[in-house]
């Protein structure tokens, strides 16, 4: 466990300069602590049993983010939603990039956690949220909060619809053989207020990087928030997402994740309900092929009456992929008349690829409608057949009825031209030049 | 009169064990304890040749290193193994022929449980191995099956007189260091049944067994093993009921189950261990370790109803080891005040065109908390394997929990899997239509618990499902029809 010390001990180095009395700084000192305790998880770790981190734990990270590295806005271009304006928060090798971004204070604030948590301005805000929901006692988060400095900072006051979503881009530039990331993302939408977010972690080279990013957010009463993760990163690149999300009253908030690339990505999102008639989605299309490894780890915890979840997850396997699902429902006693259901849906397309599956159900309350479904399978050789009859070659009847799989969880993305960009991702991913403009 | 769902609650939490009685009958009991030294002991007494004392003294080894595995989802105060007596056996161990000679002590109690080896004897035309404790006392229609060549005797009998099929088959499915209580077991089983079906022979009649831990503070360790030779069928049937007790009693059992080529095996629970009283106190500990094998073209069918025991720890699997093999599990968990039940199975596909089916019904009331728990594994080189799995969950009160693990891993491109879960109450609408049309309230619950589990009763022999429904409606009195 060589890079568990480097990061244990590096952590003086990382204090240096800092004030080391600020409440945030002995969180991080706590969070040290537990990570140094817990250690990396390993399969041996229910929640980590078909995901293994040993391949990327035994090599050597740089874990400090070098100073600013200027890149070609021409060279990223293609990375954004271009033909839509939107607000952007960059980060190059985990520093900021005023170059290539388009932060506000106008109404709303999207800007820098570290600004944040500098700023004596938002101290009421970080006391209120910073590290309230984010599960102290996972060993993953736990070394994220200990290197907690930068990241997106997004504050929705009440009563406001952001009118531009949000773009939060991680590049990482090949300069250094192999980096450690540590973003941490706040995300506060108050009362009745309106937000779409978008978050990629991209390398534009291919070298070893692992990006252990956490994210909280907090949706307040009546408020929306759209939020979509697209992975689709090159394949020397490994992602540990962990997202928690707290909602109050009348709120809904909805994840889309679209998994399309990187080496290794897990995605840990936690849904916890704090009022009535909350509305919860969950969705995501996992389309992997070599040796790339997706797992979902989903939780949603039901705790209050009234509410409802939907999950629905695609997985298409090629190759040799791995799919993970490991999804979580969790209804308290009090949570009568909760609606809560989970789809897993998985197609294995080739003879080595794999799909583990555990969706779990854990009901306390008896006025349920609780239901999950899972199905493991093929393309039907019928449609196939009838696709071909009519003259579509193989490869696009395949990707049609590929296409045709994901569909459900795709139309519900709510951004047009982001809707039409992961169309031709996904065309892209299975070798066609479909339009799919179905 | 208008029977609400409270009422029927009630009525479940003060309903008592109705088989809660002790037959005094004098045992042969070990001193309590376990050690090398009990274990060499056992084999003496049971007087096993050398290499099954030494092979229970392997899994002794092995067992020490072993711990007790926590994952399940229930909560209990864990046994403690060196205050319970491991050998108790009736003193009379003369073999009877015919049923007049067994002690009428033993033979009332029976009548009190409804199984009136009598009237079974000639109107079901079942052989029945009692095992009270842990000496079979009587086995019946023996001779009937010894005509065809089958082997039905308890299984320290088989280990003296066919020693070639109990070397070559016992711990192969369930070898000693599988787990922790199958590892126990495999150390200091007493007895339990054995059963041979020779090739292409059709069983001409249920094979059952009756289990009943009697003594206090005995441990019951039963070993049950059954082949079915290459084309033949068998239907096995275990039921299990047990006297009140206050202290938890152990009940760690390992069943073993060999499919030839082309064969069948069905092998039908009824378990009704004690649950312990309406305040949790008590109550068998019911850790056991079933699994089948299947070679090509066979078939194992596993079904149970599970209302007894206040906690159970029971994954009845298939390996599908041969081609064109089938597996199933069929299952009813009924839960009741305190009772905490973790159950469900494994499908393991190894051969090509393997089939595996699961339906399993959990019922919860009270205050228990009913998981399933299930794997369902196609191998890299399983090809066509086809899987449906189907658990639903019924919630009957405020205070209780249903909860679903499902494991799927596939490893195949031409597996087929498809698993559903569904957790719900008996809807208010439900109700409502019934009453609408005359039936009242109880009857409502009633028909709706039945179709409920009909998927699964349905699967029992004839001669068992009247006895499933006794016990069912002892779990669940007023609610089943």
């Amino acid at each position: 466990m060589e890079f568990k010390e480097k990061l244990v001990s590096s952590h003086l180095a990382f204090d240096d300069g800092m004030d080391l009395s600020d409440l945030v700084h002995q969180t991080r000192v706590a969070a040290l602590k537990v990570f140094e305790e817990k250690g990396f998880p390993t399969k041996k770790d229910e929640a980590w049993k078909y995901t293994s981190l040993a391949n990327l734990i035994n090599q050597d990270y740089a874990i400090f983010p070098k100073d600013e590295t200027n890149v070609d806005l021409k060279e990223v271009k293609k990375y954004f939603l271009f033909d839509t304006d939107t607000y952007k928060v960059i980060f190059i090798d985990g520093v900021y990039s005023p170059f290539l971004s388009n932060t506000t204070h106008d109404g709303i604030d999207v800007c820098l956690l570290s600004a944040a948590l500098s700023k004596p301005k938002y101290k009421k805000l970080i006391d209120t949220y910073f590290n309230k929901i984010a599960n102290q006692e996972d060993s993953m988060t736990a070394l994220n909060t200990s290197y907690a400095k930068e990241g997106a900072f997004i504050y929705i006051p009440k009563n406001v619809v952001a009118e531009k979503p949000i773009e939060i881009i991680h590049f990482s530039t090949g300069k250094e053989k192999a980096v450690w990331l540590q973003p941490r993302n706040l995300i506060v939408v108050d009362q009745n207020a309106q937000v779409q977010i978008i978050e990629r972690h991209q390398s534009l080279k291919e070298h070893p990087v692992v990006t252990n990013c956490v994210t909280e957010i907090y949706v307040h009463q009546d408020a929306f928030m759209d939020y979509y993760k697209l992975q689709n990163d090159l394949e020397s690149a490994s992602l540990i997402d962990n997202t928690y999300i707290i909602q109050e009253k009348n709120s809904h908030a909805s994840v889309h994740t679209f998994s399309l690339g990187g080496k290794l990505t897990r995605n840990n999102l936690n849904y916890f309900h704090k009022g009535e008639h909350i509305l919860s989605t969950l969705k995501g299309v996992t389309i992997l092929k070599g040796k790339q490894h997706v797992d979902h780890a989903t939780l949603v915890h039901h705790a209050q009456p009234n509410c409802e979840s939907h999950q629905d997850y695609k997985g298409i396997f090629s190759e040799r992929s791995e799919g993970v699902f490991n999804g979580q429902i969790l209804v308290d006693k009090i949570a009568q008349k909760t609606n809560a259901f989970q789809q897993n849906n998985n197609i294995l397309l080739d003879d080595k690829a794999t799909v583990n599956t555990k969706p779990q159900l854990e009901i306390y309350a008896d006025d349920v409608k609780c239901s999950h479904g899972c199905t493991i399978g093929q393309l039907d050789e019928e449609a196939l057949f009838y696709l071909r009859s009519r003259g579509i070659p193989k490869k696009e009847a395949k990707a049609l009825l590929t296409y045709a799989f994901a569909n459900n969880v795709l139309e519900s993305v709510q951004l047009p031209s982001l809707k039409k960009r992961i169309n031709n991702q996904i065309a892209k991913k299975l070798g066609v030049s479909l339009g799919f403009e179905l | 009169m208008a029977y609400t769902e409270e009422e029927l609650k009630k009525e479940l939490e003060t309903k008592e064990y109705e088989y809660g009685f002790y037959t005094d009958i004098e045992s042969d009991t070990f001193p309590i304890g376990l050690s090398e030294e009990v274990v060499r002991k056992i084999s003496e007494k049971k007087g096993e040749p050398e290499w099954m004392t030494q092979w229970r003294l392997d899994a002794y080894a092995s067992w020490l290193e072993m711990t007790e595995p926590d994952w399940a989802n229930v909560t209990y105060k864990k046994p403690d193994l060196q205050s319970i007596s491991f050998y108790s056996a009736p003193k009379k161990q003369a073999k009877y022929e015919s049923l007049d000679e067994v002690d009428p002590e033993l033979l009332e109690t029976f009548n009190k449980l409804g199984i009136s080896i009598d009237e079974q004897k000639k109107l079901s035309g079942v052989a029945v191995d009692i095992v009270m404790d842990s000496v079979s006392v009587a086995t019946t229609f023996k001779k009937t099956l010894a005509e065809k060549g089958i082997i039905f005797c308890s299984i320290s009998e088989a280990i003296k007189e066919h020693p070639e099929l109990v070397k070559k088959y016992i711990g192969s499915v369930i070898p000693p260091k599988d787990n922790y209580y199958a590892g126990l077991n495999s150390a200091v089983f007493t007895d339990g049944s054995f059963c041979y079906i020779p090739k292409g022979v059709r069983c001409p009649m249920e094979l059952s067994t009756y289990f009943r831990i009697n003594q206090a503070g005995t441990g019951q360790f039963e070993r049950t093993l059954v082949i079915a030779d290459q084309g033949s069928y068998v239907s096995y049937l275990e039921g299990c009921t047990a006297p009140s007790r206050d202290e938890n009693q152990l009940h760690a059992a390992v069943v073993e189950l060999i499919a030839l080529d082309d064969a069948e095996i069905k092998y039908s629970t009824v378990q009704n261990w004690y649950p312990g009283d309406k305040e949790g106190k008590g109550g068998v500990f019911n850790f056991v370790t079933k699994r089948g094998i299947c070679h090509n073209r066979s078939k194992i069918s596993w079904t149970q109803v599970e209302t007894g025991s206040a906690v159970t720890w029971k994954y009845p699997s298939c390996i599908l080891k041969g081609d064109h093999s089938i597996g199933e599990f069929y299952s009813i968990a009924v839960t009741n005040n305190y009772q905490q039940a973790d159950t469900g199975t494994k499908m393991i596909h190894l051969g090509n065109n393997t089939r595996s089916t699961i339906i399993s019904k959990g019922i919860s009331a009270g205050k228990s908390q009913n998981s399933y728990r299930g794997l369902v594994q196609v191998g890299a080189r399983a090809k066509n394997a086809r899987n449906f799995s189907q658990c639903d969950s019924l919630l009957m009160g405020n205070d209780c929990g249903a909860h679903t693990f499902p494991y799927i891993e596939a490893k195949s491109n031409s597996a087929q899997i498809e698993h559903e879960a569904t957790t719900s109450k008996i809807g208010e609408d439900q109700i409502f239509y019934c009453n609408q049309r005359g039936i009242d309230t109880e009857k409502a619950i009633a028909l709706i618990v039945n179709g409920f589990s009909k998927e699964v009763l349905n699967k029992l022999p004839m001669e068992f499902a009247v006895e499933a429904q006794k016990l069912l409606e002892i779990s669940l009195e007023g609610s089943v029809g």
